[in-house]
């Protein structure tokens, strides 16, 4: 059926084309590409890598629903990097300083995450609204800016701890931790299943609330959304704060599965990634999750290049390529699928293409 | 004059596009110094076949022929040079240019861009009674001046054959008694015209030769001094033109919709765009609003429902029982809970979500209420339900629900939103141009669903540019002028002369 | 800068015609006014707070050296949205030129490396130009994708070429810088006149004498760009035609312009400017080569100056010195310096809220004078400000200036618009 074909086709286009211009690239440099995408394919059935795919999956996933959920507003919250890293170590902050019992003290820390990444999305959400400041650059000016907050919060004068050669926030308790299942060698995240219950909730705001409809009308169209009665300030507000909330969840996986504490050196970019899987994924719940396990085996599997001198830097080309030519794909797509209902249309009524005064559109 | 030369003649012209044929075998032959009318209801395929001589389509078959010579116009710029200049029905100007510059944008070479260029300006300004600074700024211009700069744009070009897509459509009679007067004059000096139109008097009154197309196609050609506006209705639908009169009169005592001392501001600046607005609508009335476009009829019906917030004054909706409520402090939603209907001016811009579902399209304004929403969850079944009910009782010609709104006709879509408005028994409808652009029988229907509501006691606010139907619906009508009311008219005995020289402020309505 | 595709719905324009503007002041006299304020409210500052780096003649050199960047930034962006396209992938773009101006420099020189950070930042324009252009992809979602890409490529050639010569996959060798040419006459009497310490005439000497000291002739060429962008954009017929694309394609269309033609070129010079300001950090003073995250988000400051100055040549020129003064300040000044220049912003406000006291706006009055009192006190309440968050005073600048300068803006009509040939009305 049609919307079948609208909604795989595209990513499945944007991959071979992807694979394509890294192949070329990687012929550039003197590697044989087949060898090095064989490479990373094998690298998947050893060791840890696949439960470590499916973990960083789950980060990725998680990015990439709190940008969707502002991108069905054309709302581009590219702020999610800041908003994930300044609730991260906020949140281990007062995670490490807080001694409560087992359950609680875990959900404690989630709020506590969702609270400060909704609190670092307020700013460019109420500058939005109040000042019509484009949020695109006030999130980037927060991400940059949310380095120095990061550095200045785990300075020892303030609340870093020196742990052998690395200044990290104090860690976090047992009782605070989401214990894992040992697969294997390897530990599965048990925020897995959490990302799993926050995705279907987004599916479940998207598609059976009203919140949901006025969100994708505001984002289809602002003047039929207004005329509608839907308030897009409020709808931005909720939206960008909704997204920033998700994003404080993006360090959960790894802080509570894994870390235990946040560090100068914890990972950075996942913001970023989010962007890519969205798009990928077109704002879908289920999409998503392909993208996000697409991206972190790529970036999983990129480490094996190494082994046949092939730069891991051509997992970040593929990734750029395949996010742009994703979205031209999908412009394409929509395209002939507009024409094709308009033809459904224009047949339906009189058996053949219609004219104009029968219903057939102009 | 004998064995006049055809300077135009397209010949077995056809262009289709997804699911419709917009032209099928057309054939139009235009003589020189004449004026060529072509006719035809909303959606008949006159624009397409218009673009197409402009260059701005291709035709799938057929042949164009200027001046005895086949052409192939690949581009607007091809059909300039071939002589063929367009004013649009909707303006293709830019606000943010000067007056000059919207003239000059793409002649550049023709008399350059300084004196020789300012020289020419002036006199064709001179000509066409443009009288603006030339650098002044587009979005300074009324209506009228700006199709002049229209006219001007084709003139400096140097075209011979100037086609006229709709140009009364944004004039009243007395500017298209001066339209016409200069087309005439211009005919007499040597100027050929292509006059669009789906106004039958004005075809009447201007053209020496039309020819009627339907459909796609064309169904031939008459003079207009022997035939009658009744078999010319004919050739285009097929059968009488619809009326919009109605019979007896419904209005009631009851007031529903108080507006008073209504005053909106231009945000920086105090000038008024409504200054002090009163009236009032009853149940089972139509107020009409009369009045050239940019005089704030948009931004009354805007702050009506809540789109923008007035500066001073109050909006009262009164129920059955006398209760009046302020809505000032309501947002848009509010406003329709509390049964405002609002069909737009532009249903796609801020009527429907054209690539929703027609189901989806069915919640837009309603996802808070029954039968589409359950407060915060919505009722998809029940949205799919009503949807199927308007698409039977409203005639929407459509294969199914699912079909996204883009994809339908102009006159479904609207016929789909005036359901949907009309749906949740409103005790307000405020109806903005509800039948333009839309075809016959669209037109037809949608004004007896407005007879069949307002006979039921649904009070209605009605914009519209087209008289007849301003006159014919209405049982009060108000001209609005630069954000007043200024006077009113009985639709029974005013005529579109006495109301169009209201609508200028020349004289009083009777 | 409104970024959702259709109009701001509280927002959309009046039909009622709009009342001509009157112009009372030329812009250039608006411009030399303006500076003259500023200069006199950081006299007023660095005398009343002892820090003479607020008006030395290093501060404003360093401030002139990382302002080019941004202000080439801000002329991609003007390019590019005169045209109708937003182009947020200015930073991808530049970081592309500083790719290609590290290797250039090191094989060629350093005009071989301008031209290499030239070419490839129009690349990277073409390939937005591409995607928006011919695809009608969503201008913001393709810029993002683009700074994808660019960050990606860069890396993926840094390791592959730098490498091997430097090491570091992080790092290029050390390339050639341009020469440095000073004005000496008039350079050494603006030098006793600083050293005179008078209040006044010798911060307005340090300030001037930073403009025209140690001036490399890629800043000569950008500030000449400016008046240039101007001329070309609204003084001859090409320029008219590419306006006339980001304010009505259609219109333009129905008079023969080739719009895609016109959006292409706006686009790709707009990729050929930001990556001369990618050249701008790798060929001067300070840089010296490739360095991954050099341009540090310099690219979305452009676009900020941009909207603060209009969509106009000027006002953007006012935006990257306002940008570019406060990078240049923290980076030869320190914390001390950023103390300082948030007393010279408290001067500011008190000004402002004088004249809004004056118009009667007693909301706006009210913000200043809180606004005031906030930055005041973070002044008087320390001797340094935190190390870690000096780096970032640009962007903190960015974001402030953004919310509170409230001008009527006035982007082109049809910007970020999606077009297609045949498609209007």
């Amino acid at each position: 059926m049609t919307s079948w074909r609208t909604k795989v086709l595209p990513p499945l286009l944007a991959i071979i084309f992807s694979l394509l211009i890294c192949s070329i690239a990687l012929l550039i440099s003197g590697s044989d590409p087949l060898q090095a995408f064989a490479t990373m394919v094998e690298q998947l059935f050893r060791g840890t890598t696949a439960i470590d795919t499916v973990n960083l999956g789950c980060v990725y996933y998680l990015s990439g629903l709190a940008v969707a959920i502002g991108f069905q507003m054309n709302l581009f919250n590219i702020g999610v990097e800041g908003q994930y890293r300044f609730a991260a170590v906020i949140a281990a902050i007062a995670g490490g300083a807080m001694h409560l019992p087992p359950v609680i003290h875990t959900f404690v820390i989630i709020l506590v995450a969702a609270l400060a990444g909704a609190a670092y999305a307020a700013l460019p959400a109420i500058l939005k609204v109040t000042r019509g400041v484009s949020e695109v650059i006030s999130t980037i000016m927060l991400n940059s800016i949310v380095g120095g907050i990061v550095a200045f919060l785990i300075n020892p004068s303030q609340f870093g701890v020196l742990t052998g050669n690395n200044l990290r926030t104090e860690e976090i308790d047992k009782s605070g931790q989401v214990p894992g299942i040992p697969i294997g060698g390897a530990t599965l995240f048990g925020f897995v299943f959490i990302a799993a219950v926050i995705g279907l909730a987004y599916w479940f705001m998207l598609n059976r609330t009203r919140f949901g409809f006025e969100l994708k009308a505001s984002g289809e169209s602002a003047t039929a959304a207004a005329a509608g009665g839907v308030s897009a300030k409020k709808m931005t507000l909720v939206a960008m704060l909704l997204s920033g909330g998700v994003a404080g969840l993006i360090a959960m996986p790894e802080l509570l599965g894994r870390d235990f504490s946040y560090a100068i050196t914890s990972t950075q970019n996942y913001g970023f990634t989010g962007i890519a899987v969205a798009l990928l994924g077109r704002n879908h719940p289920g999409g998503i999750a392909l993208g996000a396990l697409l991206w972190a085996f790529l970036d999983k599997s990129a480490v094996s290049l190494e082994q046949v001198d092939v730069p891991k830097e051509i997992a970040v080309i593929m990734q750029g390529a395949i996010v742009l030519s994703v979205v031209v794909a999908y412009e394409v797509v929509k395209r002939a699928d507009l024409a094709a209902a308009q033809r459904r249309v224009g047949r339906a009524v009189t058996g053949k293409p219609a004219s104009v005064a029968e219903g057939g559109a102009v | 004059m004998s064995n006049p030369s055809p300077v135009v003649e397209l010949a077995g012209i056809t262009k289709r596009f997804p699911g419709v044929v917009a032209n099928s075998d057309v054939n139009l032959t235009v003589n020189a110094g004449e004026v060529h009318a072509v006719c035809g209801e909303n959606g008949a395929g006159k624009s397409t076949l218009m673009k197409i001589l402009y260059g701005m389509q291709q035709p799938d078959e057929g042949t164009i022929t200027i001046n005895g010579e086949q052409a192939r116009l690949r581009n607007p710029q091809d059909a300039i040079n071939a002589g063929i200049g367009m004013v649009h029905q909707h303006f293709m100007l830019a606000d943010n240019l000067t007056v000059k510059e919207n003239v000059l944008l793409g002649a550049e070479s023709l008399h350059g861009i300084g004196r020789k260029a300012n020289d020419r300006l002036a006199e064709l300004a001179n000509q066409t009674g443009l009288n603006v600074p030339l650098n002044a700024l587009l979005e300074t211009l009324g209506v009228a001046d700006r199709q002049r700069v229209e006219i001007v744009k084709v003139l400096y070009r140097g075209a011979r054959i100037i086609i006229l897509d709709e140009p009364t459509a944004v004039l009243v009679p007395q500017e298209v008694d001066a339209l016409f007067d200069t087309v005439r004059e211009m005919r007499e000096r040597g100027f050929t015209f292509i006059f669009i139109s789906h106004k039958l008097d004005e075809v009447r009154a201007i053209a020496d030769t039309v020819t009627v197309i339907r459909r796609g196609t064309t169904v031939g050609t008459a003079d207009p001094k022997t035939i009658s506006s009744r078999e010319l209705a004919e050739m285009m639908v097929g059968s009488e033109l619809p009326s919009p009169q109605t019979r007896e009169s419904t209005v009631t005592d009851r007031d529903v919709l108080r507006v008073s001392g209504l005053q909106l501001r231009a945000e920086g600046s105090d000038r008024a765009v409504l200054d002090d607005i009163t009236f009032t609508v009853h149940a089972g009335e139509v107020l009409g609003i009369a009045g050239v476009e940019g005089n704030g009829q948009t931004e009354l019906v805007e702050t009506i429902m809540g789109l923008r917030r007035q500066t001073a004054g109050r909006i009262e909706l009164v129920d059955a029982e006398g209760m009046a409520r302020e809505l000032s402090r309501l947002g848009t939603l509010a406003r329709r809970e509390a049964g405002i209907g609002y069909i737009a001016e532009d249903r796609t811009r801020h009527g429907l979500l054209l690539t929703q579902p027609l189901w989806a399209n069915r919640i837009l304004g309603y996802q808070s209420r029954e039968p589409v929403s359950r407060g915060q969850l919505l009722d998809i079944g029940g949205a799919r339900a009503d949807t199927e009910r308007i698409v039977r009782d409203y005639d929407v010609r459509t294969p199914g629900i699912e079909v996204p709104a883009g994809a339908l006709s102009g006159g479904n879509q609207q016929k789909l939103v005036v359901g949907r408005e009309l749906s949740g028994s409103p005790v307000l409808l405020i109806a903005s141009h509800p039948t333009r652009g839309v075809d016959v029988g669209a037109q037809a229907l949608i004004w007896e669903q407005i007879r069949q509501a307002r006979h039921e006691g649904l009070a209605v606010l009605l914009i519209s540019a087209d008289l007849d139907e301003l006159i014919g619906l209405s049982d009060t009508i108000q001209v609005m002028l630069r954000g007043r009311l200024v006077s009113e008219a009985d639709p029974a005995t005013v005529t579109p002369q006495q109301l169009g020289s209201a609508m200028t402020g020349a004289g009083e309505a009777a | 800068m409104s970024t959702v595709t259709d109009e701001n719905p509280s927002a959309t324009p009046l039909t009622v015609p709009a009342q001509p503007r009157r112009r009372r002041v030329p812009g250039w006299a608006r411009g030399i006014l303006w500076a003259v304020g500023v200069i006199a409210i950081l006299s007023t500052a660095s005398y009343l707070t002892g820090v003479n780096t607020l008006t030395s003649t290093n501060t404003a050199q360093t401030a002139f050296r990382l302002a080019l960047p941004i202000l080439l930034a801000a002329l991609g962006g003007l390019w590019a949205e005169r045209a109708g396209v937003i182009n947020i992938g200015l930073e991808g773009m530049m970081i592309l030129g500083t790719w290609g101006a590290a290797w250039g420099a090191y094989y060629g020189g350093v005009w071989a490396g301008l031209g290499a950070a030239i070419l490839l930042g129009a690349l990277g324009g073409l390939l937005h130009a591409i995607a928006t252009v011919t695809f009608n992809v969503n201008h913001i979602v393709s810029g993002v994708a683009i700074n994808l890409l660019g960050l990606g490529v860069a890396r993926y050639l840094a390791t592959l070429i730098f490498e091997p010569l430097s090491g570091n996959p992080r790092q290029s060798p050390p390339v050639p810088t341009f020469d440095t040419y000073s004005a000496s006459f008039l350079s050494d009497w603006l030098s006793d006149l600083e050293a005179q310490q008078r209040v006044g005439i010798s911060d307005a000497a340090g300030l001037i004498n930073g403009l025209v000291s140690k001036v490399s002739p890629l800043a000569m060429i950008a500030i000449l760009l400016v008046p240039l962008s101007y001329y070309i954009l609204w003084r001859t017929r090409f320029g008219l035609r590419l306006r006339s694309c980001g304010e009505n394609p259609v219109a333009a269309e129905s008079l023969g312009v080739n719009v895609y033609a016109y959006k292409y070129i706006g686009v790709i010079c707009s990729g050929g400017l930001a990556g001369m300001g990618g050249a701008a950090l790798v060929l001067l003073a300070g840089g010296g080569g490739y360095l991954e995250n050099q341009t540090n988000g310099r690219g979305y400051i452009g676009l900020a100056a941009m909207i603060f100055g209009n969509w106009r040549p000027g006002g953007l020129l006012g935006g990257a010195a306002l940008f570019g003064y406060a990078d240049g300040l923290r980076l030869a000044g320190g914390g001390t310096a950023v103390l300082a220049l948030l007393y010279g912003a408290v001067l500011l406000l008190a000004v402002i809220v004088v004249v809004q006291l004056i118009r009667r706006r007693w909301v706006a009055a009210a913000f200043g004078v809180v606004g005031a009192g906030v930055l005041y006190w973070i002044y008087w309440a320390n001797d340094d400000l935190p190390s870690d968050l000096i780096p970032y005073t640009a962007h903190f600048v960015t974001l402030i200036v953004l919310a509170v300068a409230s001008q009527r803006l006035r982007p082109p009509k049809a910007d970020g618009a999606r077009y297609r040939r045949g498609e209007g009305d």
